[in-house]
């Protein structure tokens, strides 16, 4: 046993490999058997892959899933943000700028407002909640920006760990239920082109969630989706702890 | 030779992260602000110039492929590194935050798809040159 576990450790990369082929495979059987195609094998393959990391989080008590338990440490190579943004620029291979200059302007407005709507929304609820703060409120409200935002709101506007530990869920919360609910509300807002693919990106802002759920979707979005959502957190970085917390400040009176 | 296209991809890569980083120190903030955006936007024009000069033969070509290519799995190996645990344990208030994020973002897409006339949905996929494709 420790000789096997000694050589997947060792060798973490190329296990990762093959248990995502294997995992793969396995969903693209069941994509065909059990919904004749009608939910798509990576879609099928994703899901798997969060659940398998509530398991592995569980197991281990780590923030990395699946990657926390030893053998598959190199699952946290594969899926990290390197190799991810790397495969996603190679996705842009053969896009039209023309088109991206075409719906430029939906996607710069996509990004500004999806960073304030969601911003508004999650510090709404924060209020309703009884966080009726300003600094609480924005903190939250970036958490459901993105898990980036709502941390380095609260760090910078100096807001309990109580409070980001909360963001950074709400954040979590997103970026998961986007990743698997995508191919379900596409159909509703017609996710089906490259300018609502634009358009998407800009206003979840969630990278992970934007990649896996157009990947379940229809991976011929992923690149437009992708190159608006990688602005938004930016964005969210700069408008949240400052813009919105003033607005915020001005509406409380404080 | 397909080296040449992974050290392509590899060079925009790295360009665009590059942009990304001065671009949010210029702003002053702490963070990348689309450098994936920016590499995206400089291997289309590289690429581009690149064919034209009949500098990208096939092989060159492949090297960017398989990285395609390897994209959804790559995406099957981060959402198996997650933190779903503290997404699902984050209580009430965190999923109902996640959650309404999502309803008013997604409500607004075809309102901001509609700027400018709205696009033709793309052509079905395949569904069995996809699975090809991912398997």
């Amino acid at each position: 046993m420790d000789v096997i576990a000694g050589v997947l450790e060792g060798n973490g990369l190329v296990f990762a490999f093959l248990v995502v082929g294997v995992l793969i495979l396995v969903s693209n059987y069941f994509s065909r058997k059990l919904t004749r195609g009608r939910l798509q094998g990576s879609a099928i393959a994703i899901t798997v892959g969060l659940v398998l990391a509530y398991f592995g989080g569980l197991h281990t008590g780590g923030e990395r899933g699946l990657a926390d338990i030893a053998i598959f440490a190199g699952l946290g190579l594969m899926g990290g943000s390197m190799l991810r943004d790397f495969a996603i620029v190679s996705t842009a291979y053969g896009v039209d700028l023309a088109v991206i200059k075409k719906a430029g302007v939906t996607g710069v407005l996509a990004v500004l407002l999806g960073v304030f709507v969601s911003a508004i929304v999650g510090a709404a609820i924060a209020a309703a909640f009884g966080y009726t703060d300003p600094v609480s409120m924005a903190t939250i409200g970036g958490g459901a920006a993105t898990y980036i935002v709502g941390p380095v709101t609260g760090t910078a506007l100096g807001a309990s760990s109580e409070v980001i530990a909360l963001s950074v869920a709400a954040g979590l919360v997103k970026s998961v239920v986007v990743m698997v609910g995508t191919p379900f509300i596409a159909p509703l807002i017609r996710l089906d082109n490259y300018k609502s693919a634009m358009a998407y990106g800009g206003l979840m802002g969630t990278t992970s969630g934007v990649a896996g759920g157009l990947a379940a979707t229809d991976k011929r979005l992923v690149p437009y989706g992708a190159m608006t959502a990688t602005f938004f957190t930016g964005m969210g970085v700069l408008l949240v702890p400052s813009v919105f917390y003033f607005a915020l400040v001005f509406l409380t009176g404080g | 030779m397909i080296i040449t296209g992974v050290a392509v991809l590899a060079g925009c890569f790295l360009t665009g992260m590059l942009i990304g980083e001065f671009l949010g120190l210029l702003m002053g903030v702490d963070a990348n602000v689309g450098g994936v955006g920016f590499a995206m936007v400089l291997l289309v024009l590289v690429t581009h110039r690149m064919r034209r000069a009949g500098m990208l033969p096939s092989a060159t070509e492949h090297g960017v492929f398989f990285w395609s290519a390897m994209y959804i799995p790559i995406v099957v190996a981060m959402a198996a590194t997650q933190n779903v645990v503290s997404a699902v344990t984050g209580g009430p208030m965190a999923l109902l935050v996640g959650l309404a994020a999502i309803v008013a973002g997604a409500a607004l897409v075809p309102v901001l798809a509609r700027i400018g006339g709205q696009a033709e949905p793309l052509p079905p996929l395949e569904q069995d040159k996809t699975m090809a494709e991912v398997s």
